[in-house]
């Protein structure tokens, strides 16, 4: 009996949508209980538990995709409103628009380029290079350029949420180690590296520094998506 | 709340448009990210649209509040990749970490240099 009702539930969209819900509030609460933890990092742990539970029970991912896809849709969205915080903040943008488009610009070149040398020298295949290449963006961008460049939008998600959450982990260490105190140069630093991962982690820290973040986020995206063509 | 959802899906409509004709050379949303920042500080004056500009923002905090559930579907897809990580995780690994910190360490110095030297010309 109850085999069948898991036999039921397990390929209907509703389990794996509530069930996506349920995994991140949950894992939310845990990274909660100790919120300057960068390792305790809500995403990294929802998907950890997410693909174990898939794994044992054996379900395939276009069947979890079934239902996810309604919370994968809202991607799209979410990067049109990253051009709110630009119309929101302009001031801020303004005020520090010569270092900021340098350090686009610069930022940008060194994240693609970085990636894409490294790869080549791992010896991956060029299928596997255009998949990483875009790594630093927000995932829904990442995967339109990834597929555009005929690499592997799966792939890219995965390595996209990777670099989000070294660069959260990395950023404070390390910019305390540079001795780096401006803090919109610190936000401005992992939101363009590391996306919303980075951004999320930025809003933690400083209000300033979760602001330009999420400016750098969006700037980048549309940097990278025009830059990727000169290295792929 | 429906407002605010309804103007970014239309941008989000209107730059997947754009990018047809351009032939996915840049995706659809980045163009509709743009777009709306653009015309939102363009239409900022116009009173009869507060209202709308009002829910816009909101919808977008409260979407960009919780941004970290959206990478969570995609980021189970690694389960499509064991066996690439199986084989090749360390180099992954390698290459996301190296260009992470360089990455990092040339934005905010690029930054902080450039901050500097155009400190002294005082614009605002």
């Amino acid at each position: 009996m109850t085999d069948g009702l898991w036999v039921y539930l397990a390929t209907s969209p509703l389990l794996w949508l509530a069930g996506t819900l349920v995994v991140w509030l949950a894992a939310n609460g845990i990274a909660g209980l100790s919120p300057g933890n960068p390792l305790l990092n809500p995403i990294m742990l929802s998907i950890a538990v997410i693909a174990i539970v898939l794994l044992v029970a054996g379900i395939d991912y276009g069947t979890y995709f079934e239902g996810a896809q309604f919370i994968h849709f809202l991607m799209g969205p979410a990067t049109v409103a990253l051009g709110i915080p630009l119309y929101e903040k302009l001031s801020l943008v303004k005020s520090n628009l010569v270092p900021l488009l340098a350090a686009l610009f610069m930022g940008s070149l060194t994240a693609v380029g970085s990636t894409v040398f490294l790869s080549h020298l791992f010896g991956f295949t060029p299928a596997v290079v255009a998949s990483l290449a875009p790594k630093s963006t927000t995932a829904a961008v990442a995967m339109a350029i990834s597929s555009g460049l005929k690499g592997d939008p799966a792939l890219t998600a995965a390595v996209v949420v990777l670099t989000g959450i070294c660069g959260a982990i990395i950023v404070t260490p390390m910019m305390n180690a540079m001795r780096i105190r401006d803090y919109s140069a610190r936000g401005f630093a992992v939101g363009l590296t590391s996306h919303g991962i980075g951004t999320a982690r930025a809003y933690s820290v400083d209000p300033v520094a979760g602001l330009i973040s999420g400016i750098a986020m969006g700037l980048n995206a549309v940097l990278t998506s025009l830059i990727v063509h000169l290295f792929l | 709340m429906l407002v605010g959802i309804t103007i970014l899906l239309v941008f989000q409509l209107i730059g997947e448009i754009s990018a047809y004709f351009l032939g996915g050379f840049v995706p659809g949303p980045v163009i509709g990210m743009a777009m709306v920042a653009v015309v939102l500080t363009l239409t900022g004056g116009m009173t009869f649209l507060e209202p709308a500009h009002r829910q816009t923002v909101d919808t977008s905090r409260a979407i960009l509040a919780n941004l970290g559930i959206l990478f969570v579907p995609a980021g189970v897809g690694i389960i499509q990749h064991l066996d690439l990580i199986r084989d090749r995780g360390f180099a992954l690994l390698a290459i996301v970490l190296l260009s992470t910190v360089i990455t990092l360490a040339v934005t905010v110095w690029v930054f902080i240099l450039v901050k500097r030297l155009a400190g002294g010309y005082g614009h605002d």
